[in-house]
């Protein structure tokens, strides 16, 4: 019989609830090699298709096994810079968890009992960092010659930025990455709670590429603090990594009422101005006694659970509903997410629509109209499609409403440059086997290309971006 | 790549307008690239602690030869009194910009510039670049009181006619911009074009004024904002019906269009954490 699958230890709700700390705690060394010791080491390993950068995970977990932790994280290394990050926040149950042999092959979510393959990584990369392991892997790094004096510059420093600027690097190209806001990271920094990834974890990995010799620059928006022809006289390539960081909103009437939020801005107040603490950091917020969170995402959940600690930081006796369209089958935010609101004290409320805000005289919101809804065929997306039943509205009553259905590419560095091909929607068209945009010379990859993907698909683009951008500079 | 990694250092300080508690500040901040790329209309955003709020403020002046900007703010909140409280060679955190379009600069033919408040800092660069492609230029000029009018002399140097209120009327016209406005398209020739910056109220009262002529008439507006790059809507406005971001999107935009009352309340959402943090730290 199977041994079964090795559960994290997670804080508990009661004193979670009123803090940023991490939830999921890490495996322990006992916990990690129990873990990888029920990895069967298959012949033909269908894990490793699963991952967007295609991390050796047979091997590294062998090395677990053999308590070489310093030669599992050398073997993750040479396809990921950020096992402490990735490890968190990588969907694995789509991914290597999905194609983990313990997982049917007719399945589109992962088995329980499919090898905890994330924690692991995470165990590894908690492990370099507490013994400074990137130190040794500078001096292993072997420099290609015909790099030397090539420079790229990314645009962005989030997940998929960061996966160029370290992939290139290390090969001896210089980087200089651009970043329009005061610290490093994009989404991983803005958008992630601290929860989810702590920020001593964050920063620890992005500052590993100033060994690499990385330039980063703050402050500096491209297209706007300088032209992109700068860049573009300056570097032998130039990738883009702006990511989707616009937030998409419903159009309904009311939706400008005070106390009506994009889950951007929420979580941005907080995550990075870290308007929990005001008025020792400067930023205000306001916190809702009754906050409506629209949405089925895991920016959803995100902002749930972040109004939700804000509640109980504050000392407020409120509550937290998520409104979403669909049913919980539907939802696109990760199982573990849903169940994390959900013992948090998080409510949610299914098959609704939102139709209309109402607000007070003071102009704040202080209800939502819905509509009931029943599903009907399946759209576009596979899912089936929400169907609004007439003459079902009904008002749920609400002081604070954080919209989270989605966003869009951010066009402030896009609308500069009309040669540059996108789609429709805003989103850069690239050479899927490449990821060149329609400018010669110029990558993109990440939530620009893809709309909103997850951050190990950002970093696969990146990876692949980066491969192609070598391939040119050497052979030319 | 250089120029970029600098600290923004404040260059120079001067105490532009005093009244009881009121004060005017301006700052000389080095910021080579900004003083570069920018074009009038544009704004910064700035930290000025690492704890600190983002807020946005409209470059009034560049200086390509010192490598820097001018800003004019005056101390209302929190932030804006840690700002004034800075010396020269004292750094801010953050500075990100030039942020925003740029205001339109052509011969529209005659223009009627309206600055009130700290927003007479503001019409400066307008004025000058609107004058320089050949545009008559009429200046109205608010403040509350006559040591609180700014810029007069250098936006008479820019400006073929220059036209002063104080609500208190201890400096030209007693009243405000708007009386003058009104009698400025009644008995004159129409202009092509208003531009006005100041107090919501006064942008607002400035487009009720217009409209009735059909004068095209523009706004620079001034709301909350965190990124400024177009991730947050913070600073999101209702233009005839949609939603517009004042970051990416404006500043500027056509007054008769804007959503005047929602702007105004959104505006205020703060007001209590505002004197909050007035009161924790004791400014």
């Amino acid at each position: 019989m199977k041994k079964p699958l090795i559960q994290p230890k997670e804080i508990s709700v009661e004193q979670r609830i009123y803090n940023f700390d991490e939830v999921v705690c890490g495996y322990t060394e006992e916990q990690a090699l129990e873990e990888a010791s029920r990895c069967i080491q298959c012949k033909n390993p269908k894990c490793i298709s699963g991952c967007p950068v295609g991390i050796d995970i047979k091997k590294f977990i062998w090395y677990i096994t053999q308590k070489d932790y310093p030669s599992a994280y050398y073997t993750i290394s040479e396809k990921n810079n950020f096992p402490s990050i990735c490890g968190r926040v990588c969907p694995a149950e789509y991914q290597c968890r999905k194609t983990c042999v313990f997982t049917p092959k007719d399945r589109n979510v992962a088995e329980e009992n499919a090898i905890n393959i994330p924690l692991l990584e995470r165990f590894v990369g908690d492990y370099a960092r507490k013994h400074n392991l990137a130190l040794n892997l500078t001096e292993k790094i072997k420099t290609n010659p015909k790099l030397i004096n090539t420079k790229v510059a990314v645009i962005g420093s989030g997940p998929a930025g960061l996966c160029v600027a370290g992939e290139l690097a290390r090969l001896g190209v210089k980087v200089d990455i651009y970043e329009a806001l005061h610290l490093l990271g994009g989404v991983l920094i803005y958008g992630i709670p601290p929860f989810r990834l702590p920020r001593d974890v964050l920063y620890y990995e992005i500052n590993l590429l100033k060994n690499y010799n990385v330039t980063f620059y703050t402050g500096v928006s491209v297209g706007k603090t300088l032209p992109f022809r700068e860049l573009q006289k300056q570097y032998n390539s130039i990738f883009i990594g702006t990511g989707a960081g616009a937030p998409t909103w419903l159009n309904i009437e009311g939706e400008s009422l005070c106390n009506i939020y994009s889950a951007n801005e929420y979580l941005t107040r907080v995550n990075l101005m870290h308007s929990d603490k005001f008025p020792e950091f400067h930023t205000p917020i306001n916190v809702g006694k009754n906050v409506t969170v629209i949405g089925g995402g895991n920016t959803a959940m995100d902002a749930a659970r972040v109004a939700l600690r804000m509640q109980k930081i504050k000392g407020i006796n409120g509550k937290v509903t998520i409104l979403y369209r669909r049913t919980q089958e539907e939802m696109p935010a990760r199982k573990v997410e849903i169940d994390h609101a959900k013992q948090e004290g998080v409510e949610f409320k299914f098959l609704v629509q939102p139709v209309k805000f109402s607000g007070d005289t003071r102009g704040y919101v202080k209800s939502v109209l819905c509509l009931q809804c029943t599903l009907g065929e399946p759209d576009s997306s596979g899912r089936r499609r929400p169907v609004p039943i007439k003459g079902s509205e009904f008002e749920i009553e609400t002081d604070l409403v954080i919209i989270a259905i989605g966003l869009k590419a951010n066009q402030i560095l896009l609308s500069t440059l009309p040669e540059l091909k996108t789609t429709q929607d805003g989103d850069i068209i690239v050479n899927p086997e490449t990821m060149e945009t329609s400018i010669p010379n110029v990558y993109a990859g990440g939530d620009v290309v893809g709309g909103e993907g997850t951050v190990i698909e950002a970093m696969g683009m990146g990876k692949k971006a980066a491969q192609s951008i070598v391939q040119k500079l050497t052979i030319g | 790549m250089e120029e970029l990694a600098i600290e923004h250092k404040i260059i120079s300080k001067s105490i532009l307008a005093t009244d009881g508690k009121i004060r005017i500040i301006k700052l000389e901040l080095l910021a080579p690239i900004i003083a570069k790329n920018y074009l009038p209309g544009q704004f910064v955003i700035l930290m000025v602690t690492q704890n600190g709020e983002r807020i946005p403020l409209t470059i009034v002046d560049t200086d390509t030869t010192r490598g820097t900007i001018t800003i004019i703010f005056q101390e209302i909140g929190y932030t804006t009194k840690l700002l004034g409280n800075l010396s020269p060679q004292q750094n801010i955190y953050h500075l990100l910009g030039p942020l925003g379009k740029p205001t339109e600069i052509k011969n529209f033919g005659k223009v009627i510039i309206i600055g009130g408040g700290v927003g007479a800092a503001e019409i400066y660069p307008v004025a000058k670049s609107l004058k320089s492609v050949g545009n008559k230029i009429i200046t109205i000029l608010g403040a509350r009181t006559k040591n609180l009018v700014l810029l007069e002399p250098e936006l008479r140097k820019v400006s073929d006619e220059v036209y002063v209120t104080t609500d208190d009327g201890s400096y030209g016209e007693k009243g405000v911009v708007t009386d003058v406005l009104k009698k400025l398209l009644t008995q004159n020739e129409q202009p092509n074009l208003v531009y006005a910056v100041g107090p919501i109220v006064m942008m607002r009262a400035v487009a009720e004024v217009t409209k009735p002529f059909g004068i095209q008439t523009i706004v620079s507006l001034n709301t909350i904002m965190v990124d400024g790059t177009g991730m947050c809507g913070s600073c999101r406005v209702t233009i005839e019906g949609k939603i517009k971001l004042v970051c990416c999107d404006g500043p500027e935009f056509d007054a008769h269009k804007v959503d005047w009352e929602e702007l105004i309340k959104r505006n205020n959402i703060y007001i209590s954490q505002e004197k909050e943090i007035l009161e924790w730290y004791k400014l």
